[in-house]
């Protein structure tokens, strides 16, 4: 009887319970929902995912740091807006195909910089994050409206639109970007020493500073990691549509909070990681694949969603106080 | 109550009025319509939905709590009451969708008071619920009344009292009402404590689940009487027409100074911070700016005050985080 192993993977799934949770509505769907169980339809969840995976990634470190980011949704309409609109300028009217890559450079420059611009306000006023980019949400939505006059952009190179339709080996290249920034933001905050700090910062920001942390550069460099990420994720949403519209990514902050919190990330910082995150990602995409193919109404995601943050919050509160000396969530 | 620094300049705690007199000097300046009595009744009736639903989330802030779901909240109430006025009449239709969004209201106040659940995450995951349950209950479908001109049901909405248009009248009221309560009552000063600290709250035998249940009732009361406005408006629903008011709603809360980490508010200046929005739009409206550059201001606006406020009891602008 391998009954160690029996318990260390009990005892992950305890850690990890959101991935119990993949499993067993992995088994469901597989179960009682026709065409869930093919190889299609993974390829299909996976993209279908990575918007809001991408995004997942980068608010995984901001909220282990203690931060929050309301803004994502609108910094990933701004960067698709100048992702699509860029490449149409006169100044790369002769590059061909290459007038892709200044447009795309542009949008994340621009992603990264409202991500500075928020982690900057957050170090230098002590404004609360929550605070801080419920201002940008509004006001960085204001400059996409100021930006696209209120219009739409539809790309005119179809080498940009063509690009969410290429795959690489087995997989769509948009699920193999996803998996690539799984693996990176994952190596970043487990084997670095940003990572360390950044949990170090979001535990107990009084301890960091005493052992000589510079909490606010930390702070920064995340606030600019999740603007990319967003930033990226508008661009490859873009590429899916071959447009942008001023109203892309709204409400994607909800979606992205939810999926990091099911992940088991907690709000008040120093607790979390990418594992988690990617469990909670894949939990919400099954589960709007799974239920759009059993022709569940969309308005019972919601709810079912919903009840299950709240219900996951409930389990957490109840298991998990003894081990850590108080949940403070 | 003092604070370890109390520094900074007396003018620097009332940032928000500042703010708000400047605003108000620059706009009439700007435009000579902007202070005319019409205008000025038009930017309160607007400001009427989002400012009643303010005041119930002023109360649950003040007690160290958010709420995010009275958007969706307000999305189910307007699309109820819309709905059952054709079916049942509006004198039963106000009440049973009031019942009802108490009863969510209550499970809020359930999970959070009682179970003590993080507020955000459970407002969050009821923002979605309710949109769902909304969805479920109209079937995707809009929602209107049939005889918009022969229901008394009007009043609410477009009806006027002694020529002061009726939203403003209720706006108002409810303003004064819950300023009272806050200031002056047993229950007002239990918030406070519970949101200044809930430690302390319970050592003094305040009952702090019982309080804060009570906000989260307040908070959706306050959105059932913002869903009879609108509905009484528009004289119909769409499915998502709360859609993002709770982060207008909040946006309006921080700007009255008041603090999220609960302890710290005041209705009146909640009050403030609704007008102040409401006239950050009409002014840049009348200023022939598109209607969009509202948020470009709105986003200097709350952060300088917030900033402002931060500073003064810290003692210096600057945060000192290295």
């Amino acid at each position: 009887m391998s009954r160690l192993n029996d318990i260390s993977v009990l005892r992950w799934l305890m850690r990890n319970p959101i991935w119990g949770f993949v499993l067993l509505i992995f088994v469901f769907f597989s179960l009682s929902a026709d065409n869930f169980f093919d190889y299609r339809n993974f390829q299909n969840i996976l993209v279908q995912t990575s918007t809001i995976g991408i995004i997942a990634l980068g608010m995984t470190l901001v909220m282990i740091n203690g931060n929050i980011d309301l803004s994502v949704g609108a910094t990933l309409a701004l960067a698709a807006a100048f992702a699509v609109d860029v490449q149409s300028w006169a100044a790369f009217a002769t590059w061909g195909n290459w007038q892709i890559l200044p447009a795309v450079c542009i949008a994340l420059l621009v992603g990264i910089l409202m991500g500075a611009i928020n982690g900057f306000i957050v170090w230098k006023t002590g404004v609360d994050a929550f605070i801080v980019t419920l201002g940008a949400m509004l006001g960085i939505r204001g400059l996409v409206f100021v930006y696209t006059g209120e219009s739409s952009f539809f790309a005119t190179n179809f080498a940009y639109s063509d690009f969410s339709a290429l795959s690489l080996g087995p997989l769509p290249v948009l699920a193999v970007i996803f998996l690539l920034c799984v693996m990176v933001v994952h190596w970043l905050l487990s084997r670095t020493v940003h990572g360390r700090n950044t949990y170090a910062v979001g535990g107990n920001r009084e301890a960091a500073v005493n052992a000589g942390i510079r909490v606010g550069p930390h702070m920064i460099l995340n606030f600019m990691i999740i603007g990319f990420l967003a930033a990226l994720s508008g661009v490859l949403l873009s590429t899916q549509m071959g447009a942008a519209t001023p109203n892309l990514g709204r409400d994607y902050e909800l979606w992205v909070i939810t999926a990091v919190v099911l992940g088991g990330t907690k709000l008040t910082g120093g607790k979390g990681d990418i594992i988690g995150t990617f469990g909670g990602v894949l939990a919400i995409g099954i589960m709007r694949n799974g239920m759009n193919l059993m022709q569940v109404p969309a308005f019972y995601v919601l709810v079912i969603i919903g009840a299950i943050l709240i219900a996951v919050l409930f389990l957490d509160k109840r298991f998990n106080t003894s081990n850590d000396g108080g949940l403070r969530l | 109550m003092t604070r370890l620094k109390a520094g900074g300049p007396a003018i620097a705690k009332q940032g928000i009025l500042v703010a708000f007199i400047v605003f108000m000097i620059v706009f009439s300046l700007m435009s000579d319509r902007f202070l005319s009595a019409d205008n000025m009744m038009s930017v309160f009736r607007q400001s009427a939905i989002i400012g009643v639903m303010a005041l119930g989330v002023t109360i649950v802030v003040i007690g160290g709590n958010l709420d995010l779901s009275v958007g969706s909240m307000l999305s189910f109430a307007t699309v109820l009451v819309v709905d059952l006025h054709d079916k049942i009449g509006p004198e039963l239709a106000i009440p049973v969708m009031v019942l009802a969004t108490l009863c969510l209201g209550a499970v809020n106040g359930f999970l959070i008071g009682v179970l003590r659940l993080n507020s955000l995450i459970v407002t969050l995951g009821m923002l979605s619920v309710i949109q769902g349950l909304v969805l479920i209950y109209s079937g995707g479908q809009n929602v209107d009344i049939a005889d918009q001109r022969g229901t008394w049901f009007a009043i609410f909405g477009r009806g006027a009292v002694f020529g002061i248009a009726t939203p403003i009248i209720i706006f108002g009221a409810l303003a004064l009402l819950f300023h009272v309560i806050m200031s002056m009552t047993a229950f007002g000063r239990r918030v406070y404590a519970v949101g200044g600290n809930p430690t302390a709250s319970v050592f003094s035998g305040i009952p702090r689940s019982q309080v804060v249940f009570t906000t989260y009732l307040i908070s959706a009361l306050c959105v059932a009487i913002a869903a009879i406005i609108l509905g009484s408006r528009v004289m119909g629903s769409q499915n998502t027409v709360g859609q993002g008011y709770e982060l207008q709603v909040l946006a309006a809360v921080i700007l009255g100074g008041t603090s999220l980490l609960g302890g710290a508010g005041s209705i009146l200046k909640t009050v403030l911070g609704v007008l102040m929005l409401a006239f950050i739009q009409n002014g840049l409206i009348l200023m022939g700016q598109p209607y969009y550059t509202q948020w470009l201001v709105t986003w200097v606006v709350i952060i300088v005050a917030v900033w402002l406020d931060v500073a003064a009891k810290r003692g210096r602008l600057f945060s000192p985080i290295a």
